[in-house]
């Protein structure tokens, strides 16, 4: 009984809320109309709360780190032998291409991120705040940017283990990763397409496989195109990833091909234009 | 004539084959709450989503402040707040993290989307929970932060998308004082329920959807004249007597009286023309005929006219059975 009585205030004080009017109406007061934020501030803000998503969720960052570590272990040891004579010599040529591959593959979350977020509807509050549409979205990929950059990362540190050493030094390194990620950054657009077109995040998945399977195994990345019969070759010479994986090889050698850098900037340029018209077109309707 | 929040006239929404809105003409009055009664699947929710900006109209047109929702979209962005049926805020996010969000995204600096939070988290009773994921929060603590979420900028138009839906009756008290709360400091509030009771507590008008179609329209006491002041329930002692009790009551009530599914209950519609005391009086005499006749009565029960009372009057079909629709 004494138990009892000690124990029954605080969980009425805990449970039981009454709205205080005083307060409430004091901040309701106040119809203060701060200013619209900018298009670079609001997308900042949605990229802050796909950091916090991070930060609240962290196996999320899973896919990004032992996904790019197993890949590059595997097609090392896999192909390094049977290609290149040896796994080291192997590796001077795979890396780049490994690197290209696990980030593109990765931008698949990217769709999958967004058609789990509309389901739940906060979305739903978001478009009806008086900001820049597509800053959601935007916002959301400059979250994805980070998971970009910490894969690279870690194929990076990986590959330097087990004997990767670029010719282009710490400058080559860099500018590769930059362009590989800035390129990421416009292809996600093709999954924010299809994460607002499709209706589950299982068929999203289903077409991102389809879509990444052949345009990261039908090119440059594992083998030299020229031992390939003529017909698959016309595929890896149209295939974005091949144009990608050459400018940021050539970058990373310390050979960069200014020819190829300009054709991935161009086709990150049109993706862009096409993919995140048709988003922001879709997500305006949905 | 007093100022119109909102102003819609033959609005349509059509999502494949089903009119979801199919011709909806409001005239919500500033100031006040404005109910929006019906079924699941009546439309409500589409019919808020299209004066939110949400969603584009097939047909018609809808004005918010006198700013056209399709044409100054951003405009009445900027003067409406949305709380979604479904929790419009992020489960990942702690209490305050979603806050602040929505504060900045509104255009309030740092420190100033930190205060209003803070401020409001308090008169919401969750400061103890602000730094816990929305996930861990109770269903009343949701709709709370729900609702705070919508009025980090005093918004001149609320919408409440079924705001008590699935809470427990004291948490929806707790939504109902703070409804009343955010009206008094001059907002609009737009409603939509399933409950006549609760749209009978909140609000000032009242419009009936059913199939996309306002099929009444009015103040409360208005609709509940319209509909009849109730029924009464009556449990008889023998199910043998039940067609003798349906046939007495029809003809002293000159009313719809019909049987239940248990067989010896039947409920019986009072037209009360707005008057308590008059339903109580039919109910009693209604009682005396069945003595009279012989019918015993284990008990009896004077019912509020429910939702589904006001379907049976409007539609001649229970608002149960459009669930689907």
């Amino acid at each position: 009984m004494s138990t009892a009585t000690t124990t029954e205030p605080t969980t009425t004080a805990s449970t039981a809320y009454a709205p205080a009017a005083d307060r409430l109406g004091a901040v309701l007061a106040s119809r203060e109309q701060p200013p619209r934020p900018s298009a670079w501030s609001a997308s900042l803000t949605f990229g802050w709360r796909t950091m916090l998503k991070i930060k609240h969720v962290p196996e999320q960052m899973f896919d990004v780190t032992a996904f790019p570590i197993m890949m590059v272990l595997m097609f090392t040891y896999l192909f390094g032998g049977a290609l290149a004579g040896s796994v080291t010599e192997y590796l001077q040529f795979l890396l780049p291409g490994i690197m290209v591959t696990s980030v593109i593959m990765i931008t698949m979350y990217t769709g999958m991120g967004v058609n789990i977020d509309i389901e739940k509807g906060v979305f739903d509050r978001f478009r009806t705040l008086p900001v820049w549409r597509p800053a959601a979205l935007v916002g959301a990929l400059f979250g994805d940017v980070f998971r970009y950059v910490t894969a690279a990362v870690v194929i990076l540190v990986v590959g330097l283990i087990l004997g990767f050493r670029p010719d282009g030094g710490v400058l080559g390194v860099l500018l590769g990763i930059v362009l590989l990620v800035g390129f990421s950054f416009a292809f996600s657009w093709i999954w924010t397409m299809f994460g607002l077109l499709l209706r589950s995040e299982k068929s999203v998945m289903g077409v991102s496989m389809m879509v990444l399977f052949p345009l990261t195994f039908l090119s440059n990345v594992f083998v030299e195109p020229e031992t390939m019969p003529a017909w698959l070759r016309v595929f890896t010479e149209v295939n974005p990833i091949t144009h990608l994986v050459a400018a940021v090889r050539g970058l990373m050698a310390g050979s960069p091909d200014g020819g190829e850098i300009v054709w991935v900037l161009v086709a990150a340029g049109v993706i862009i234009a096409v993919f995140g018209t048709l988003t922001m077109r879709l997500y305006n309707r949905k | 004539m007093t100022e119109l929040a909102i102003e819609t006239s033959g609005l349509v929404k059509i999502f494949g084959k089903t009119r979801a809105v199919d011709g909806v003409d409001l005239a919500v009055p500033a100031g006040s709450v404005y109910g929006v009664l019906g079924p699941n699947g009546a439309g409500k929710t589409t019919a808020v989503k299209m004066l939110a900006t949400l969603l584009r109209p097939d047909g018609g047109q809808a004005t918010v402040f006198g700013h056209d929702v399709v044409r100054e979209a951003d405009t009445v962005r900027s003067l409406v707040s949305l709380t979604g049926q479904y929790a419009s805020v992020d489960e990942d996010l702690s209490g305050t993290e979603n806050l602040v969000l929505i504060a900045r995204l509104l255009g309030h600096r740092k420190p100033a989307a930190r205060d209003r939070s803070a401020a409001l988290l308090e008169a919401f009773g969750l400061t103890d929970a602000a730094d816990r994921q929305v996930k861990n929060y109770s269903g009343g603590m949701r709709r709370r932060i729900d609702i705070a979420a919508s009025i980090l900028r005093t918004p001149e138009l609320l919408f409440l998308d079924e705001p008590t839906t699935g809470l427990d009756p004291r948490s929806r008290n707790q939504v109902w004082d703070i409804v009343r709360i955010i009206v008094a400091q001059g907002t609009t509030v737009m409603l939509t329920t399933q409950y006549l009771d609760e749209a009978d507590h909140l609000a000032s008008r009242i419009a009936v959807i059913d199939h996309g179609r306002v099929i009444a329209e009015g103040t409360p006491g208005e609709l509940k004249a319209s509909v009849g002041a109730g029924s009464i329930q009556v449990r008889l002692r023998d199910a043998a007597q039940r067609e003798e009790a349906l046939r007495v009551l029809s003809s002293v009530l000159g009313e719809a009286v019909r049987p239940e599914a248990d067989p010896v209950a039947l409920t019986a519609q009072l037209s009360g023309e707005d008057s308590d005391r008059e339903a109580a009086e039919q109910a009693s005499r209604a009682l005396a005929a069945l003595a009279a006749a012989g019918v015993v009565v284990d008990n009896f029960a004077l019912g509020q006219p429910t939702l589904d009372e006001v379907f049976l009057a409007l539609t001649d079909h229970p608002a149960t059975e459009e669930a689907a629709a």
